[in-house]
């Protein structure tokens, strides 16, 4: 049914769900948002890291998405099917503030040089042009652990200083998150549908760490508003294996988040 | 905002009637519990568990200028903001889901300046109700520092600890006035049921002042207590309790129904396709229209309902 119905082309959305669920590793414990990241750890957990725990805000720990039966939010029951256990959403919170997962991971709206993440105001905070959501959990994944965070590239949400910091990343360089109180950390890797991008030990600012297949660094460039760091060589990217295609399809075959 | 000091919040405690009582009521009489300038806290999380019959009574009650703290807002924040019955949300997410995008109602309200959007983490939403139930004025937590979020809260100080020498952020207790939460079943006095996540409720009526209980089904004290391990919420913390069936429609209720999702997506299209005149017309159809709780069922439908019961059984078969 799924073959019949997918699209010939690797969708943006797909192209980030896979290239994100590679950064996970197998064993380790990551507290995933919805959406891609939710997609994405799933993906990972179905694919090369069968021993990946996964922990919902909704107070999941080692969630075992069905397929076909994505959950609306982290919050709904869809997301504790054979999981191992359901706790309260100040318990699971917890767990990433006394150091037990590896990795959190979610999406963004408007990213900086420095990975500082904004979810909350488009323009000035006291007159916004645009109140967004707002932070849920992920102030207190990007404060408390390192984070992967997977988002469309586009000029607007790459931006030199986000209008606000919802979820800390490196704030303005290094040294800079353990001075204001977040001795530990910190943005780790941003995926996009042009590249995955690290930051730099030095200086914390963002830097190419390998480029999407068929993207260049000029592509890469235009489509930021801030100077990329990148290595004299840059490495790139495997295109998606049929196999790890296959199996996101089968995961969201009604397309709820890969379109 | 303040933090009560302890003796008010024991006098308030010691004030309640905390006999072992039946304490079964219509939902009309329990939301006279909530008073016009309350704090409501709202149990549930995003489409979970969300006490929308309650919510639905106060508004047609006419309640208005309730704060009302959740965990993370989904169409409640919308129906209380666009009713008027609330111009001030405490939470850490607004929107009403991720498959929707921006809530045009929210929005609409905050942008204007009608009413405020007061953001905290999830954490900090979750370690005030915390300090809220342990009768203590704050919690300490290591997330929030530093960001924009805090920035905007000068409800939280930063204190250095004087064991340790590190930073680190008070949040402060949150006792709401009255607790709205939704279980799966409860007996007469008000022992609670929670089947599944259960968020931040137990916290949340344990810090609140008052605690109206809605139930899928009132059960006898011996079901309770065949399942003590089940009960999450105390009799002595529960004010009212009303027998609801489908008390969290069009949100979900876990094991018993998943939520009305093409109900929802109506929703969300006249929303926010218009936050004023598409709320309008939300509220009078599906609000004041009908006349009871059932009569709203009716109209969302037996075959939305019976799709989202089915959908809700179905955790016990993996």
């Amino acid at each position: 049914m799924t073959t019949l119905s997918a699209p010939p082309a690797v969708s943006a959305a797909e192209l980030l769900a896979i290239l994100s669920a590679r950064q996970l590793r197998d064993g380790q414990v990551v507290f995933a948002g919805v959406g891609i990241p939710l997609l994405a750890a799933t993906l990972a957990q179905r694919t090369r890291c069968p021993g990946l725990t996964i922990l919902f805000e909704g107070g999941v720990i080692g969630a075992f998405i069905e397929p076909g039966r994505l959950p609306p939010s982290t919050n709904d029951q869809r997301c504790t099917t054979r999981a191992n256990m359901v706790l309260g959403s100040a318990e699971v919170l917890l767990l990433l503030q006394r150091g037990y997962v590896d990795v959190g991971f979610m999406g963004g709206a408007q990213i900086d040089q420095f990975g500082n993440l904004n979810s909350s105001f488009i323009g000035d905070p006291a007159h916004p042009k645009t109140r967004l959501p707002g932070t849920g959990g992920g102030n207190d994944i990007a404060s408390l652990t390192s984070m992967i965070v997977a988002m469309k590239h586009e000029k607007r949400r790459f931006v030199e200083h986000v209008d606000f910091i919802t979820s800390p990343g490196w704030f303005d360089g290094y040294g800079s998150r353990r001075e204001r109180g977040l001795p530990m950390g910190g943005m780790f890797r941003v995926v996009t549908d042009l590249a995955v991008f690290g930051f730099d030990a030095d200086t914390r600012r963002m830097k190419v760490v390998a480029l999407n297949p068929c993207v260049t660094r000029e592509q890469v460039q235009d489509n930021t508003g801030f100077e990329l760091v990148f290595d004299r060589e840059t490495a790139v990217t495997e295109p998606p294996t049929p196999q790890e295609l296959a199996a996101l399809r089968e995961l969201d075959p009604g397309r709820q988040y890969i379109a | 905002m303040t933090v009560a000091a302890y003796a008010t919040l024991r006098e308030n405690l010691a004030r309640r009637d905390r006999s072992l009582r039946e304490k079964v009521m219509s939902l009309e009489d329990a939301v006279s519990f909530v008073r016009d300038g309350d704090c409501v806290g709202i149990g549930g999380s995003t489409m979970s568990r969300t006490p929308m019959g309650l919510i639905w009574a106060l508004i047609r009650a006419g309640r208005t200028k309730l704060s009302c703290a959740r965990s993370i807002v989904s169409s409640d924040g919308d129906l209380l903001f666009a009713s008027g019955a609330s111009d001030h949300i405490i939470t850490s997410w607004f929107s009403q889901g991720i498959l929707w995008g921006v809530s045009k109602v929210m929005r609409h309200h905050v942008e204007t300046g009608k009413a405020q959007y007061e953001e905290w983490s999830h954490l900090a939403v979750g370690m005030r109700f915390r300090a809220g139930a342990m009768g203590v004025p704050f919690m300490p937590i290591r997330s929030m520092l530093g960001s924009g979020v805090l920035a905007q809260r000068p409800e939280a100080a930063e204190m250095i600890c004087p064991f340790t020498q590190e930073k680190v952020l008070l949040v402060p207790a949150l006792n709401p006035d009255v607790a709205l939460i939704h279980v799966q079943r409860a007996d007469a006095y008000g022992n609670a049921q929670i089947d599944g996540l259960p968020f931040m409720d137990i916290d949340l009526a344990m810090a609140a002042n008052r605690v109206i209980l809605t139930t899928e089904r009132i059960v006898s004290n011996d079901q309770i207590r065949r399942a003590p391990d089940h009960t999450k919420i105390p009799f002595f913390a529960v004010d009212a309790v009303v027998e609801l069936p489908f008390g969290s429609a069009p949100h979900e209720c876990y094991g018993v129904y998943e939520p009305m999702l093409r109900h929802m997506e109506y929703y969300v299209g006249l929303a926010n396709g218009d936050p004023v005149n598409g709320m309008r017309e939300y509220l009078d159809r599906y609000v004041y229209g009908p006349e009871s709780w059932t009569a709203f069922l009716d109209l969302i439908g037996l075959d939305q309902l019976l799709t989202a019961a089915r959908a809700g059984r179905s955790v016990d078969d993996a």
